[in-house]
């Protein structure tokens, strides 16, 4: 199965069918979901504030929701505009916007407390073939210029995403610091704010299984979480095989271990004679 | 859902148009009102991100008067004064129209309640 990203500009693939089809499958659900809580959690908000927060691709609100849940005032901004009237169907609270996010923002400086984006930052990769001449560093780069100015100082955006290769990371992660050089930025983004941002960005890369790779991490601890959360994702997807099985299959597991192991994934677990055991959740 | 919590933090993003960009104003527009949570916290806690003067501008041009033309002070805010706000800010929807910069003319139209903020290539 190919990329999403790669059939077509988003707002057409995520026209009224791919929208409702996106929103209601609950597997879907259940992942955005939990990788909104976890966002969240690395966003690492002052506790008990009634706080505005941005949701960069918010799509049709399944994040929205948990911050509603949560009692947080939010904005959301996506490209498709099924997407949206899916979220407006949902009677999200947030205020949406159609808005392209390749095009930089116009938000007044400091005006958010913290922003997520789930699951969108690829699409940042290929040019919208509605313009073609804008390349994906220029979008990039407006994003990210844009983005440093709208949040308050200091805060923190949280970025899951799916990239492709390496260079595409690099190519993210490289122009997602260069704003906080840019002159006038640099003297509103304090040094360890800008820190805080680069490490945040929480890489997950999902092969055509569905089964994630974590990537990226500066600070060693933000590290260690990134690849707790994978290990949880891919555990996770161990008990829904199970499940459909009707037993542990340790083979199946064997075989992807083996199959992650020559694709050159970093951290398969060793096999052992737990390997396929119920284990109690971590995170 | 354009509320004015939002418009009050919306300047024109057209590239080069960069004075006079804010606020947008309001034109065409249908409104419909909607109750929220009253919340004095998130309210006292936002104050100071908005641009008061643009907000009492827009609210009047939507007929609304209630806010005074000069926010209180802190510990003079009355609850009749944070409900008004409150109104204000999170319960007037913009539904139809569209927002117009002052500065460029660009128009970004507002249909159910969603600004369309695209910009055309020769404005990047
Ligand atoms: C996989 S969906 C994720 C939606 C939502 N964040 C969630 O977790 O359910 C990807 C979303 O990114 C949006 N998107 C893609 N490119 C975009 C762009 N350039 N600007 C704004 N949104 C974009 C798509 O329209 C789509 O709603
Ligand atoms: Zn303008």
């Amino acid at each position: 199965m190919s990329r999403p990203e790669d059939q077509g500009p988003a707002e057409l693939y995520y026209g009224d069918a791919e929208a409702q089809k996106y929103t209601n499958n609950s597997r879907i659900q259940k992942i955005q979901a939990e990788m909104t809580h976890r966002a969240l959690e690395l966003l690492a908000l002052p506790p008990d504030q009634p706080l505005f927060l941005l949701d960069i691709g918010c799509g049709s609100g399944l994040s929205g929701e948990i911050l509603d849940e949560l009692g947080y005032i939010w904005a959301g901004v996506d490209i498709a505009p099924s997407m949206l009237q899916v979220a407006l169907e949902r009677e999200v609270e947030g205020d949406l916007f159609l808005q392209d996010i390749g095009q930089g923002f116009g938000f007044r400086p400091g005006s958010f407390d913290g922003a997520i984006s789930i699951s969108v930052l690829q699409w940042l990769l290929t040019s919208p073939s509605s313009h073609p001449n804008d390349t994906p560093p220029a979008r990039l780069t407006r994003f990210f210029t844009t983005l440093y100015a709208v949040l308050r100082n200091p805060s923190r955006a949280v970025f899951q995403f799916y990239p492709e290769t390496d260079d595409q990371i690099t190519l993210i992660t490289t122009i997602a610091r260069k704003p906080a050089s840019v002159v006038e930025l640099s003297s509103t983004i304090p040094i360890h704010a800008r820190h805080a941002k680069c490490s945040s960005v929480s890489c997950m890369d999902v092969d055509n299984e569905g089964l994630p790779r974590g990537l990226n991490g500066e600070d060693p601890n933000e590290e260690k979480r990134n690849v707790t959360f994978e290990r949880r994702r891919a555990r996770e997807r161990l008990h829904g095989k199970k499940k459909k099985k009707g037993g542990i299959d340790k083979e199946w597991i064997l075989k992807k271990k083996e199959l992650y192991r020559q694709r050159g994934k970093q951290d398969v677990p060793n096999d052992s004679k737990y390997t396929g055991r119920r284990r109690k959740p971590v995170f | 859902m354009v509320r004015l919590i939002t418009h009050n933090l919306l300047a024109c993003h057209v590239r080069g148009c960069t004075t006079n960009n804010f606020p947008l104003a309001f034109k065409d527009v249908e409104i419909q009102l909607r109750e929220a949570e009253f919340n004095q916290d998130f309210l006292r806690g936002f104050l100071p991100k908005l641009e008061w003067r643009a907000l009492v501008d827009t609210a009047k041009s939507l007929n609304d008067q209630s806010l005074p033309d000069t926010p209180p002070a802190p510990e003079q805010m009355d609850t009749e004064f944070l409900k008004a706000l409150h109104h204000v800010l999170l319960e007037i929807h913009v539904e139809e129209g569209a927002m117009v910069c002052a500065n460029c003319g660009h128009v970004y139209p507002i249909s159910n309640g969603i600004p369309n903020m695209l910009l055309q290539e020769h404005e990047l």
